[in-house]
């Protein structure tokens, strides 16, 4: 590739793209980000290339690799542009069928997707109910990009915005126009981030200063950042390039986290085809205007998230937080003035300057504005990235996108914001999709992982498994936090094994609000809270543990009592008796076409028994 | 630490704001080194309003006023580190109030400070009944206890024999100036030692990290020299061990479980 050395080059170039492009052919689009590859979707672009190259397609059908397109419950997918058609769950078999009818401009109406409500098959991608609600701002260029190469992203507009603005703009109207649009921080706390670049912008310049991107993503069952990463890492130095403009930062930091080597793997690509292209590095095309960026491996603590830690962990230090203030903004990396922003609000800057400050406004509420991606996982028909304007109700998320209920088992709370977030019953699911909407339900929107439960889910559980989370990942430098988390743990614990008493669910209340209070960190202070709108809103479901020893959705296993139904074991299983040679304690009793009982005095209640029974007659109370 | 000036200075010298003239309301000031000059800031203390100079903890400023907090990670020349929670105070700053410990905040202008608000002492009270839960041997949570009025805690009883305050990798570090232990793990792994757990070359078995310990009483390992963080009885020469005065020793643990060998 050849340096670009003035903006007139790269507009040359740009012209170029268009001109060349887009092809008048057809493009099979295969997603391959981490998810597409687990279920297959290596295959899907071996596959393909070789039918490609047998039949002699090359030139006449493209095949193009991105990120992630976001409907992971349908992956491996495959879409063929331009006509959007959308082919879910592709097997390699399929795969040949779907070349050839591409290349004959055919339509494979046996693989379609089905709608599950009105069974009627549905061309498009874009009328899939999933796609349809959705306004795919930053997951739209997923689809468009190929993460590997940088021109390809210079043909769907990336790059303008940077150019146009070190053409024309001043460093103050740059700031202006983030602070007009309203953007807020993606990473959970959502503080404004046109204040937080005025805040970087007024610290003196004596030994330079720092931007950081968080791509330390922790939470479990949320991976937007790691979506937009891989699919489209220009988008995030592009934004790291404007915000160095904006505030004179001159070095850039990508921290993410060593769990995600495609993500790094594609963020080292682009920053190189960047840097040979001169749209990073010293003299960017041809201006006055130089900064680099490097990536940080992040060594895999959720705690590296927090801001201070993060910054401890960039120096090569322990990953512990200290007091703020001083905020970063004013002593971070090596003392010097660092901004730390999330992997979304950097992909969100060229978008608000490449369309405009108030068409960015125009999304969202007046004052959460914008676009945000939620990974929509857990008791859900339509797992997936969902990318929906602020201020949509929950209900419209899970209903309509998600497609409702998996196995038609209703759906009970939604956890939002991951382990540090909270639980939002169903009766709430009205309450809008913005950053201080949920904080009325006593939850975050956080960074935005939504894990679904449904009355197969046990609430008590649930608070045990976040707070195991966090008393593993504490990183137990402040002694509120590490001892909170861990007694919390126990007393949660003691109440799903049915061994607690009321004075302990009174003193987990204390507990949790005294760590809340007290503890040093965000993480710690934010810890306590699954367990706080768990109380909240299903203390009964915590009563009926502690009183009647009885889990109500019979996933606390020491409080289940198993019995087999005579009547089935025998009519339908004819005493099969898979289940007493499965029991490990032997605690099963029973003859061939004879009915099976257990004894509970035996029973360690491990339930192999209720998974192995063909017939469904182990049966839990 | 700090010199008190001769007479109180009534007014801010920097900027001239003037305290009231009771005998409770009274500003004060005072030099303690090059990084804390400048701008005087003003707060308020339990209701008291004094004037501080840049840079001064709420610790500070509350201890000089005679409020006392207690403390159990803090020591006078090492860096505030915010570990034990101990010191935490009510701060309100734009009509929002939080808990913060006194030991690592500085003194922001306006500020209001309560020492000993309800929330303060509950909390407090919930982090000693933590402590005792976990070090119940440790004399100095034992005093604490009972100067709260702690009288029970309703955890499972651990037997630990440190808090993992940090006092005694600060003091290595910072005034031992051997960095020969530090903190390794997170979460419920977390824990204090010297690298791979081998005698540190960094170590010149000066007894520091037992000297300034609030809690553990179990570090002392003479029986393994190789292992020990002080190893005075066994490793100086001579060794302790051969001494007859116990003024002669380089011992900081009371009683000595060597000298208590040796006497016995």
């Amino acid at each position: 590739m050849k340096r670009l050395n003035t903006v007139e080059d790269f507009k040359a170039l740009k012209e170029g793209l268009f001109r060349s492009g887009p092809q008048s052919g057809r493009v099979i689009v295969i997603p391959a980000g981490t998810c597409c590859q687990a279920s297959g979707a290596n295959d899907l672009i071996r596959t393909a290339k070789r039918e490609l190259l047998n039949r002699g397609l090359v030139g006449k059908v493209a095949l193009r690799i991105t990120g992630c397109h976001g409907f992971c419950q349908m992956e491996p997918n495959v879409l063929i542009e331009p006509e959007g058609v959308f082919y879910p769950k592709v097997t390699m078999d399929n795969m040949v069928r779907i070349v050839e009818a591409v290349s004959q401009g055919e339509i494979l109406e046996d693989l379609l997707y089905m709608d599950p409500r009105t069974a009627e098959p549905i061309q498009k991608a874009k009328n899939i109910p999933f796609f349809a609600r959705q306004v795919r701002t930053i997951l739209r260029q997923n689809e468009k990009t190929d993460p590997c190469r940088i021109l390809s992203y210079i043909a769907e507009g990336g790059y303008t915005a940077l150019s146009d603005m070190l053409a024309s703009c001043k460093p103050a109207e740059v700031v202006e126009a983030i602070r007009e649009s309203g953007l807020r921080g993606r990473g959970g706390a959502g503080f404004p981030t046109g204040r937080k670049w005025q805040m970087l912008a007024l610290q003196p310049n004596g030994d330079g200063k720092f931007l950081v991107c968080n791509a330390d993503e922790g939470d479990p069952g949320a991976y937007m950042d790691r979506a937009v990463l891989e699919g489209n890492p220009q988008s995030i130095i592009e934004g790291m390039l404007i915000g160095a403009f904006a505030t004179g930062a001159t070095d850039g930091i990508i921290y993410v986290r060593n769990e995600y080597p495609l993500a790094i793997k594609n963020l080292g690509t682009a920053l190189r085809q960047a840097r040979a292209l001169g749209l990073l590095g010293e003299r960017i095309i041809g201006t006055d205007f130089s900064f680099d960026i490097k990536i940080v491996r992040g060594a895999g603590a959720y705690v590296c998230g927090e801001e201070t830690a993060l910054i401890r962990s960039v120096e090569g230090r322990m990953a512990e937080p200290r007091q703020r203030p001083p905020f970063p903004i004013e002593k971070g990396i090596e003392g010097k003035p660092t901004l730390i922003s999330n992997v979304e609000t950097w992909a969100n800057i060229p978008v608000i300057l490449r369309r405009g400050a108030k068409q960015f406004r125009a999304v969202g509420t007046e004052d959460s504005t914008g676009t945000k991606i939620f990974s929509l996982v857990g008791k859900i028909r339509n797992t997936g990235l969902v990318e929906v304007p602020m201020g949509m109700t929950i209900a419209e998320i899970i209903e309509e996108i998600g497609g409702g209920p998996e196995d038609g088992v209703p759906i009970k709370a939604v956890q939002t914001g991951g382990p540090s977030g909270g639980c939002i019953p169903v009766d709430r699911f009205d309450l809008p999709v913005s950053f201080d909407g949920l904080a009325k339900a006593g939850s975050i929107m956080g960074s935005g992982g939504m894990i679904v439960m449904d009355e197969t889910t046990c609430m008590v559980d649930v608070a045990k498994y976040f707070m195991n989370f966090m008393k593993d990942e504490s990183c137990g430098k402040c002694f509120v936090c590490r001892k909170g988390t861990q007694r919390m743990h126990e007393i949660l614990d003691d109440v799903s094994k049915g061994r607690a008493s009321l004075d302990q669910l009174s003193l987990l209340e204390d507990l949790a609000t005294v760590v809340r209070d007290t503890s040093l960190c965000g993480l710690g202070q934010l810890a306590p809270n699954t367990v706080l709108g768990t109380l909240r809103y299903f203390r009964d479901e915590y009563l009926t543990h502690i009183e009647a020893h009885k889990c109500p959705a019979h996933v606390c296993r020491e409080l289940n009592t198993y019995r087999i139904d005579p009547n089935i074991c025998v009519q339908l299983g004819h005493g099969c008796g898979i289940c007493s040679r499965a029991c490990p304690e032997k605690a099963i009793f029973g003859e061939k076409n004879h009915s099976h009982r257990i004894d509970l005095n035996l029973c360690r209640k491990c339930g192999i028994c209720l998974d192995l029974c063909n017939f469904n007659a182990v049966i839990v109370e | 630490m700090w010199d008190m000036p001769g007479s109180l200075q009534l007014q801010c010298s920097h900027c001239g704001i003037a305290g009231e003239q009771s005998c409770l309301d009274w500003m004060w000031n005072y030099r303690t080194g090059p990084t804390r000059s400048g701008h005087m800031i003003h707060l308020k203390v339990n209701g008291l309003n004094v004037s501080v100079e840049k840079g001064t903890t709420l610790l500070e400023a509350a201890r000089f006023l005679g409020f006392s907090i207690p403390t159990l990670c803090h020591a006078e020349g090492l860096s505030p580190y915010g570990a034990c929670r101990i010191c935490i105070v009510e701060i309100t700053e734009n009509s929002k109030s939080r808990l913060v410990t006194s030991c690592t905040y500085r003194a922001t202008e306006g500020l209001m400070v309560r020492t000993a608000s309800s929330r303060v002492i509950n909390a407090r009270k919930m982090i000693i009944e933590l402590l005792l839960a976990s070090c119940p041997q440790s004399r100095k949570i034992q005093d604490l206890a009972s100067a709260f009025g702690v009288r029970q805690q309703r955890f499972r009883q651990q037997q630990e024999d440190c808090i993992l305050c940090g006092l005694c990798v600060r003091m290595c570090k910072e005034q031992m100036m051997a960095g020969a232990i530090g903190f390794r793990g997170r979460g419920d792994r977390r824990s204090i030692g010297t690298p791979y757990d081998v005698r540190s070359e960094a170590c010149r078995t000066c007894g520091a990290c037992m000297y300034i310990c609030p809690a553990c009483q179990l570090r002392c390992t003479f029986n393994e020299p190789e292992k020990a963080v002080c190893g005075a009885c066994a490793n100086l020469s001579p060794p302790c061990l051969d001494k007859t005065n116990f003024e002669d020793m380089m011992c900081y643990m009371s009683p000595c479980v060597a000298c208590e060998i040796k006497e016995s």
